[in-house]
């Protein structure tokens, strides 16, 4: 309990310093495909003695059936709207189908709010969780978001990733052209911050490891470049700014080195830049197209795409160089843009299945099953999720470019879209330190 | 310098117009003019410092990059699917490319290679720059110098159709050549 004050307390006095630049063209959030097979739970309005900005039960209950895991009641379907344990009767809620109950309370204090909640097992009538999170107006949403997290782990074993943030381009039309801008945002959307607006196209944003920093790719001045910008204070450097392409950023997992491409030496291939000493060292050695590397989960090699056997496939090459392995087979003739899972077990890609290009997951082990995840047609740019449990990716809506997540069983997908903005290349931010 | 000359080219396009401007380049005089309309973006690049330009056009002479009916008129090479082979069709205004940064030394150009849209982005990147280096071959392989050429490839990043068909799509696979205002 303490200890998950001064946590909080800890991790909020950092917020305002993220913001860079000013909010605006916030995402919006919908289930396109919802779940009736996960757990199900009721969470309960929390009852509020002061007035409260955020709908704290909605923001838990929208994240934990986002998850795939969950499958909220209607609140029409509760038998009350208990807010403390004394108002609960338990044989009701088992009638009405809850196997799970969340139960809280807003209460006012001199600078802010206290959150009180607890999870209470249905079926054997227990508490099996209770705590109290100091809030205020600034960090509602991302506590409610944490309260979302610790209802995740406590109920499925696994770590919640819904307090994390997201990274994305947004290209918008104004008087002047078009704006490419790199936004910042909760994993849910909300909270927007413009990390960068410039008029020349940006891409690939990167995290590193301890969420920090940014790399990303920008044609500002005509040409292209690598920047690395601190998200506290918005200072960037320029850290590759070689003769032709400079892109696909990836942080080592130890966020010492980035592995890169560059076509300095006449064709795109993989490069690794130590952050420390500003050396490059060439990983790939081969005329054909190397680009889009990822780092292996315990950072001893990296993942590539490669037209090298003629059509664009994915291989492995260790982080010291050497030769490379191909890692597709029979997934297509297109297989582009790996990306690792978190715990190294999968790997997302670009797939192209009867001329439409969409989101594949290959586990690595094994059996080796593909998974084709998405089912538009210009789908591209997987994130994880950094519980590994959810895939974020660029698709087309109506409005053009939007955000998709799916649950990587792919039995829960949403939709994230701006009114007035083209929204692509979403990056998936490390949990929150 | 750059931002002037971006301003007057279009006045320069006019002035050519109503002269009748000769077709054959006049030697040393042929000022290399980027006359591609300035774009919305690089408006915004500029930021603040734009300029009017009421600069007298005779001072700057139109040459041979200017006479829509020169094959050096191509400024845009469009690409087949999956393919950096620049087509057989192109090949008088790539010799004509050519033998205009033979002869005009101080000519600096930027290929511009792109993408359509399908696929992933960074490899895009990765094709659009194969087709500026095909053309930069091209043009070195026929008499242009390598330090006169400057490639950057946008990849899918800069379509000029924003439609998801194949027309728009042919229309994205290209290199676009760019001649520089002189430094």
């Amino acid at each position: 309990m303490v200890l998950f004050r001064r946590y909080l307390s800890t991790l909020f006095l950092l917020l305002p310093l993220f913001c860079v630049g000013p909010a605006q063209a916030e995402l919006t959030i919908r289930i396109t495909q919802g779940e009736a097979r996960g757990l199900p739970i009721a969470i309960v309005p929390f009852g509020t003695q002061v007035p409260v900005p955020e709908d704290v039960a909605g923001i838990i209950t929208a994240d934990l059936a986002s998850s795939g895991r969950f499958a909220p009641l209607e609140s029409t379907r509760f038998p009350g709207m208990p807010q403390t344990l004394d108002g609960v009767d338990f044989a009701q809620w088992r009638a009405a189908g809850a196997e799970s109950l969340v139960i809280g309370q807003v209460l006012g204090t001199a600078t802010g709010y206290n959150i009180e909640f607890r999870v209470l097992d249905v079926v054997s009538g227990q508490q099996i969780l209770a705590f109290a999170a100091p809030a205020n107006d600034r960090n509602l949403r991302l506590t409610a978001h944490r309260i979302a997290d610790l209802i995740f782990e406590k109920l499925t074993g696994l770590k919640g990733a819904f307090a994390t943030r997201i990274a994305y381009v947004l290209v918008q039309e104004t008087a002047k052209g078009k704006r490419f801008t790199l936004q910042l945002a909760d994993s849910d959307g909300a909270n927007t911050v413009t990390l960068l607006s410039s008029p020349e196209p940006v891409l690939s944003p990167a995290w590193s490891p301890d969420g920090t920093r940014i790399a990303y790719a920008s044609f500002e001045g005509r040409r292209s470049r690598v920047y690395i910008q601190e998200l506290a204070t918005g200072a960037r450097r320029v850290v590759s700014a070689e003769e032709g392409i400079n892109g696909a950023p990836a942080f080592s997992p130890d966020g010492s080195r980035l592995a890169l491409t560059l076509s300095r030496d006449g064709d795109p291939e993989i490069y690794i830049l130590s952050l420390t000493t500003g050396e490059y060292q060439r990983i790939t050695r081969n005329p054909a197209i190397d680009t889009e590397a990822q780092w292996s989960a315990d950072g001893r090699s990296l993942f590539f795409t490669s037209d090298r056997g003629g059509s664009p496939q994915i291989y492995r090459v260790a982080a010291t160089g050497g030769e490379a392995q191909r890692i597709t087979f029979e997934q297509g003739n297109y297989n582009a843009r790996p990306v690792p899972s978190p715990d190294g077990s999968r790997l997302a890609m670009v797939t192209r299945v009867e001329g439409a290009y969409r989101i594949g997951l290959l586990e690595l082990g094994g059996r080796r099953d593909f998974t084709v995840l998405s089912t538009a047609g210009l789908d591209e740019s997987p994130t994880f999720a950094p519980n590994g449990q959810i895939l974020m990716y660029a698709t087309r809506g109506r409005g053009g470019s939007e955000l998709a997540t799916v649950s990587v069983d792919g039995r829960v997908r949403q939709r994230l879209n701006v009114p007035d903005g083209q929204v692509r290349e979403p990056a998936w931010g490390p949990f929150l330190q | 310098m750059m931002s002037r000359m971006h301003h007057l080219a279009p006045i320069v396009l006019l002035a050519c117009g109503l002269a009748g401007c000769s077709t054959s380049p006049e030697k040393g005089a042929a000022a290399p003019i980027d006359d591609r309309a300035i774009s919305s973006a690089e408006m915004d690049a500029l930021d603040g410092a734009r300029t009017e330009g009421v600069a007298d056009p005779s001072r700057l002479q139109g040459g041979a990059l200017d006479d829509p009916a020169s094959p050096l008129a191509v400024r845009v090479f469009y690409f087949e699917l999956d393919s950096s082979e620049v087509r057989a069709d192109y090949r008088p205004s790539v010799e004509a490319h050519a033998a205009y940064l033979a002869s005009n030394g101080g000519a600096r150009v930027v290929i511009e290679g792109h993408a359509d849209e399908r696929g992933s982005r960074e490899y895009n990147i990765a094709l659009g720059e194969r087709r500026a280096l095909a053309l930069r071959r091209q043009l070195v392989l026929l008499g242009a110098s390598a330090d006169q050429i400057r490639t950057v490839s946008y990849g899918e990043e800069r379509p000029v159709e924003t439609g998801s068909d194949e027309y728009s799509w042919e229309r994205n696979r290209r290199a676009e050549l760019i001649y520089e205002a002189p430094r």
